[in-house]
């Protein structure tokens, strides 16, 4: 074979391997709209907000409960995890000794490494039972929230660290030129300067805590109700999915792919709006 | 920083900058504590029931008893089966993005983003899809099979980004230099990029076996819950992350067990993502050495 006939058969193998990479994607997309359609196409997107009740095996779907358990889940855990997460990328930057450091960033990666089912096993066995003794059942809103918040913690610190590292060499200089102190550089310029990508971070954190099944499925209680207080066992849209994929047939089965292209839209918004603030996608 | 500038900004504000000081030690110490708990509540309530024959026998009793042999193998095959499938897959993908389209232009653009979406969906959704593609329209049921593919489906663009960032390392003057000798680019890439790349692309695989080997949700409906020694590849096996769940959630008794799977698990992660930094470590140390 002449050199450019192997070249062009290279770039052939090589196009058909993207086109199937990519095609994954849409892959998805047509598998989960085939199997919500049934469900879809007789009872309407309405039912799934205002239906009475969530029996899907008697024909009503109301996926209110869960929605609002995904997310007020999703925005307790973020309200814990985004100043826990920035004081972490600022401890390592600005406070920590360097033995401290170096520490403290590998406790940060191994953290984001932890298996959610790891950090569910410990949320059960000790979260849960602390919440108890505050106030029955233990297993809750706050429970989920809290393993969630420490799951998504590593996110935000490591976004941040990222955009802290790329701050421009010249502000650094302006600052202490203009006489600042350590704190002073860090709330008038550093974090103002790297605004938008925390911001992204945070975004990005989020879509990872609602798109969470195993360790909210293992610690939140997984009642379908409405929550009134932190302390009201919840059942999250993932978690939904998870419970009763199992032995879910006909619409039931097709309901819960509903819930399922739901949560993935939901996810997709997140993540458009963290790319439009100028925020990574960290694969890790 | 110079002292006494520091001083003007630090007489301004002394309280301001206390409170500042106290909150991010609090918090960093908060985070800290909170994984040191979490490691010594493993380590404690694990290591008891951890030894040899833990690792060597099948479960018993629902697995209160007994150990995890048979659902290291299924672990194992399914990581392999998406490895295997992915890996190809993923370094093809990744030298056409490298080395045959234009940075920013539309083709690397648009899959790039379809990779960056990808990598958003979640686990459980990966778990439905993979349900409905391979258990149920392709036939293949339950089983190793299905679930290896689906993780495949996810660990893609993981796969995909870390080689493209290991073949855009090497210089260009190793493709200009290629190209003056009259190699062709399929010589250039076998000879030249890949060898040079390796660590890396080695380094990316490592992370997504590590990403694989952690996935619960995602194989629940695909590659199920027996937790019997799986005979072939279509057979149904339990990867450990699914046996853990399934003994925290519906085995009583069960949490001891699960503590020392738990402890497995963590420690093949650690050893996974131990070779993963020592192999892009050195890479880099070979950068500097070649320049």
């Amino acid at each position: 074979m002449s050199r450019t006939a192997r070249d062009t058969c290279l770039l052939l193998g090589l196009s058909v391997a993207a086109i199937v990479a990519s095609g994954i994607l849409l892959l998805i997309i047509l598998f989960l709209s085939t199997e919500a359609w049934p469900v879809f196409s007789q009872v309407g997107l309405l039912k799934f907000a205002f239906d009475e009740a969530w029996y899907p095996t008697e024909g009503a779907f109301d996926l209110k409960p869960m929605l609002v358990a995904s997310f007020a889940m999703s925005m307790l855990s973020i309200m814990l995890a985004a100043p826990l997460g920035i004081a972490s990328a600022v401890f390592c930057r600005f406070y920590a000794p360097p033995v401290f450091r170096r520490a403290y960033q590998w406790i940060i990666i191994l953290l984001a490494g932890i298996p959610s089912v790891v950090l569910g096993l410990w949320g059960l066995t000790v979260i849960v039972p602390l919440i108890l003794m505050l106030a029955p059942p233990g297993a809750s809103l706050l429970a989920g929230s809290l393993v969630l918040a420490l799951m998504i913690v590593p996110t935000v610190a490591l976004t941040t660290q990222a955009a802290l590292a790329s701050i421009p060499q010249f502000y650094w200089v302006g600052a202490a030129a203009l006489g600042l102190s350590r704190e002073g550089t860090l709330l008038g310029v550093a974090l103002p300067a790297i605004r938008s990508s925390i911001f992204a971070g945070i975004m990005l954190a989020m879509a990872r805590a609602l798109g969470e099944t195993m360790a909210v499925l293992m610690v939140s209680g997984n009642v379908v109700q409405l929550p009134t207080s932190l302390f009201d066992p919840v059942r999250t849209l993932t978690a939904n999915i998870a419970l009763e994929m199992a032995y879910a047939t006909g619409d039931h089965r097709s309901a819960l792919f509903v819930s399922g292209l739901a949560l993935t839209v939901l996810v997709f918004i997140l993540a458009w709006v963290a790319r439009r603030s100028g925020g990574q996608v960290v694969h890790a | 920083m110079p002292e006494p500038a520091n001083l003007i900004d630090r007489e301004i504000h002394p309280v301001r900058d206390r409170v500042l000081l106290g909150a991010v030690w609090a918090a960093a110490m908060l985070v800290a504590g909170a994984f040191v708990w979490l490691l010594a509540d493993l380590l404690w309530h694990g290591a008891g029931r951890l030894d040899w024959s833990f690792l060597s026998t099948a479960p018993r009793n629902s697995g209160r008893a007994g150990g995890i042999w048979p659902i290291v193998v299924s672990t194992v095959l399914i990581v392999a089966v998406a490895i295997v499938v992915a890996a190809p897959l993923g370094l093809a993908t990744a030298v056409l993005l490298s080395e045959f389209t234009r940075r920013g232009g539309a083709t690397e653009r648009a899959i790039g983003l379809s990779l960056d979406v990808l990598a958003g969906v979640p686990s459980i959704v990966f778990g439905l899809f993979g349900n409905a593609f391979f258990s149920v329209w392709l036939g293949l049921g339950f089983s190793i099979l299905s679930g290896g593919l689906t993780l495949a489906c996810m660990v893609l663009p993981i796969l995909i980004r870390t080689a493209e960032t290991g073949l855009r390392m090497v210089p260009d003057d190793w493709r200009l230099g290629a190209a003056a000798l009259g190699l062709s680019r399929t010589t250039a890439l076998h000879q030249i990029l890949i060898p040079v790349a390796t660590p890396v692309l080695l380094a990316g695989l490592m992370l997504g076996i590590g990403r694989a080997m952690a996935e619960t949700a995602a194989l629940v409906f695909t590659s199920g819950y027996v937790d019997r020694m799986p005979s072939s590849l279509f057979d149904s096996g339990r990867a450990i992350s699914v046996h853990i769940y399934d003994l925290t959630m519906n085995v009583a008794g069960g949490d001891r067990s699960a503590y020392a799977s738990a402890l497995v698990l963590i420690a093949l992660l650690v050893l996974v993502n131990g070779a993963a930094i020592w192999l892009s470590d050195r890479t880099l140390q070979r950068k500097i050495a070649t320049r």
